[in-house]
């Protein structure tokens, strides 16, 4: 039984928490490569546009919670990430309207919009700790657990238990729901066939008579949605801190250009990667290898928990600089 | 200089008296100190981005670097700390050295099929063996007297050599990073040295042999004397009442005075380099890289080795203003280094100052680190002038003051936006040449769209 205890272990510690941040991963991705394909610039304020999303959200759930309105077991949370959604859309199109649309009419260089997403990177944090503050905000409910460690126990009769939290089973319906609508919307829809054209080649669908303006609306219109959605499951698995979003920014580039930029599913593989190898290399294997029936004489872990971001930091440059066409062969523009 | 530069500085230079008039010198001196830093991390930035059109959105790193080159220049050396893991360190150095070469010689000599394993094999065995010279060493290290040291503390050596040196670490890192990262177009260098910078910061703040992590090295010694020595002696006694000041008082003026023109001094020499440097040959040819890299290529100019040049140079006028910043501070608190401070502040005092022009750099550093600090004090006035009719405990009221500090980001987002739309040259735009009609279209989005125009309507 040692054995399986080990990988229960491994499961519990490892496999679980890398499956939900990597579906977190995975979704900012997403948002993004869709950004990048159609607007062509790396987008610095995307963090802050998940910590706007996410306050939005966060607001929308007290509002809710204070007029008693729930839908337990679940948390409160998923009854306002559509209000969060439609906030952080107007946002985004507001932003579009008044700072990135002046130089996309002029034809400028993408260098430009990303300076200038500095800019709206500064507004948007301004805004959200403003409004909300830069502090811890609570504003998870419904059941804590899926499967509890307890009862995993008592129904396994193992020695390690494995849980499974709501936000982390809820992250994961999720993440497997957005794929698959949005395989449906980019391979099924005229509209989104209309998008993967205007990004295929930009002078080609603007001859078949695809409107440019749209496609853009409708990029940031979904790039908000993914954003708010995976700052939300983010802040209700882990909690909501306005900061964490900017720190959350280099692990989702990390992941699109692991991925390979332009490419949906190659961001959802790029999100998990990233996931993956930051928990498995900051792990702490000393108990694993105890059930395997060996004492080693340190922790076995292979890279201090303080390097946990410097892991997705070091993917990132060293994808740039071997193979900047990511594992999906994206575009380069 | 024109008379736009000369109208700018005046009213830096009225604000600054204002704000010694209204709050207080002391605060107004602290501005300035801090303001001589931002202009010349401008410098560095804007010789990168400005003259040569390359993004380094690493400025922390570099920063930061050069503050570690003040702990480990100046800093009073723990012997019985290298006694104690010194010879262990050179020897886990030694290791880690040959599996690099090992693994550059493998990525060099293999071909497909073997490369990646092998590398992959050479960086874990390297890793290990590594690991397990350098454990005992460090844990060893960090062992001695860890309340006060627990590192290997620094050389002892004068701290305004170690502007010199950090400006040589920076340097020295950018070598490195511009080396394998210049090759990368625009986003993606960007989005590289951000990652890069965070790494560099990952590493001062864990390894505590080196730099006491987030412990911090505080006490670093002074260029200028101490407060509360000075205050002792006669001579200075004596000038205090002369200037009808308290000594204490006078002598923190005195001090921030004091390092107001040591920062002066380095920013002259500086500006004056960069200037020269600018207008050299060498200067001329860096910026018809930026201009057009394909042309000068054909020009037989050595695109790679000049963008790797200015790199590298722009880096070290970084470093040496991050060195500059922790001699005045007199710790190293690398928790504290934050790209919202340290990257992305340095590059808005650039792109609103005026890319490509090193007064514009300057202007850039003053005029933004002056809003950055003033914006505090603003926005409470205006928080309370919004609230003035609200209950005391009223929620917003509350609300709105707990905000006011946060307003100054605000207050960033809009100068830049606002700056790059109506003014995307900056407020002292870079000087046309003569033939500015037959140049080639500049980074500037406005002049490119309005040749456009002129196309079209032809």
């Amino acid at each position: 039984m040692d054995i399986l205890d080990a990988f229960i272990l491994l499961a519990n510690y490892v496999v679980v928490p890398a499956l939900a941040y990597g579906s977190q991963l995975a979704l900012g991705a997403l948002g993004l490569t869709l950004l990048f394909s159609i607007l062509r610039f790396s987008n610095f304020a995307y963090g802050d546009l998940m910590a706007f999303g996410a306050m939005a959200t966060v607001l929308a759930t007290w509002w809710l919670q204070a007029h008693g309105i729930g839908i337990s077991p679940l948390p409160t949370a998923l009854l306002a990430l559509p209000m969060g959604i439609l906030a952080a859309v107007a946002t985004t199109l507001l932003i579009d309207r008044f700072v990135y649309r002046f130089y996309r009419r002029r034809g400028a260089p993408n260098i430009v919009l990303v300076i200038a997403s500095i800019g709206v990177m500064y507004l948007l944090n301004a805004v959200v700790r403003i409004v909300i503050g830069p502090g811890d905000r609570r504003f998870a409910d419904g059941v804590g657990f899926v499967v509890s460690a307890k009862d995993f126990r008592a129904a396994t009769g193992l020695d390690e238990g494995l849980s499974i939290r709501l936000p982390v089973a809820l992250t994961l319906v999720v993440v497997v729901a957005i794929a698959v609508w949005l395989y449906w919307f980019l391979f099924k829809t005229r509209t989104g066939k209309s998008m993967r054209a205007y990004s295929d080649n930009r002078d080609l669908a603007l001859l078949s008579g695809v409107d440019p303006e749209r496609v853009v609306r409708i990029t940031w219109v979904i790039s908000a949605m993914l954003a708010t959605t995976a700052g939300v499951l983010y802040g209700l698995d882990k909690s909501f801190q306005p900061f964490t979003y900017f720190q959350l920014l280099l692990p989702i580039f990390a992941a699109t250009i692991l991925g390979g930029i332009g490419q949906p599913f190659g961001a959802i593989a790029g999100g998990f990667t990233i996931a993956f190898s930051e928990i498995v290399t900051t792990y702490a294997y000393k108990r694993f290898f105890e059930y395997l029936g060996w004492q080693p004489g340190g922790l076995m872990q292979p890279v201090p928990t303080e390097y946990k971001y410097a892991i997705s930091f070091g993917i990132l440059v060293l994808v740039l600089l071997f193979r900047p066409t990511g594992i999906f062969k994206g575009k380069l523009t | 200089m024109n008379r736009r530069s000369i109208l700018f500085a005046l009213g830096i230079a009225g604000t600054l008296v204002l704000v010694g008039q209204v709050q207080s010198w002391n605060l107004s001196l602290g501005i300035l100190n801090l303001c001589l830093i931002s202009a010349i991390m401008a410098l560095g930035v804007n010789l990168q981005w400005g003259y040569a059109g390359l993004v380094n959105v690493g400025t922390m790193g570099f920063a930061a670097l050069g503050g570690l080159a003040v702990v480990l220049v100046s800093a009073a050396p723990v012997s019985d700390a290298w006694r104690a893991g010194g010879w262990a360190l050179v020897l886990a150095s030694l290791i880690a050295g040959c599996a690099v070469a090992a693994g550059v010689a493998s990525y060099r000599r293999l071909t497909s099929p073997w490369r990646v394993p092998v590398i992959m094999l050479v960086a874990t065995a390297g890793l290990l063996a590594t690991r397990s010279a350098l454990s005992p060493a460090l844990a060893a290290i960090e062992a001695i007297d860890p309340a006060r040291a627990g590192y290997l503390g620094g050389l002892g050596l004068p701290v305004l050599l170690s502007w010199l040196i950090g400006g040589f670490f920076a340097a020295g890192a950018a070598w490195l990073i511009g080396k394998v990262a210049l090759g990368l177009k625009s986003d993606y260098l960007a989005i590289a040295t951000l990652g890069i910078a965070e790494i560099i910061l990952a590493v001062l703040r864990n390894e505590e042999w080196l730099t006491r992590g987030v412990k911090n090295v505080t006490g670093l010694p002074r260029p200028l004397p101490v407060e509360a020595d000075l205050q002792q002696s006669r001579w200075f006694i004596e000038a205090a009442s002369f200037v009808h000041l308290a000594p204490p008082s006078f002598a923190s003026i005195y001090i921030k005075l004091g390092y107001a023109a040591l920062f002066a001094i380095v920013l002259a020499v500086l500006l004056w380099l960069a200037q020269m440097a600018i207008q050299s040959p060498w200067g001329r040819m860096i910026q018809a890289i930026r201009d057009n890299a394909t042309a000068a290529e054909a020009m037989g100019k050595n695109v790679t080795a000049s963008q790797l040049q200015v790199f590298v140079l722009g880096s070290a006028v970084v470093g040496i203003a991050g060195a500059m910043l922790v001699t005045l501070e007199g710790q190293f608190t690398p928790g504290l280094y934050s790209p919202l401070r340290y990257t992305f502040l340095i590059w808005i005092m650039v792109i609103v100052g005026g890319a490509g022009n090193n007064w514009g750099a300057v202007l850039g550093g003053f005029l933004i680190w002056l809003v950055w600090i003033e914006a505090e004090p603003i926005s409470t006035w205006l928080v309370d002038l919004a609230t003035h009719n609200m209950a005391q405990d009223s929620p917003l009221s509350i609300r709105l003051h707990d905000a006011a500090p946060h307003f100054r980001l605000l207050f960033m987002g809009l100068i830049m936006l606002i700056v790059m739309r109506f003014s995307p040259a900056g407020l002292l735009p870079r000087p046309r040449p003569a033939s500015a009609e037959n140049r080639a279209p500049s980074q500037s989005g406005g002049e490119l769209a309005s040749r456009q125009q002129k196309l079209n309507q032809a």
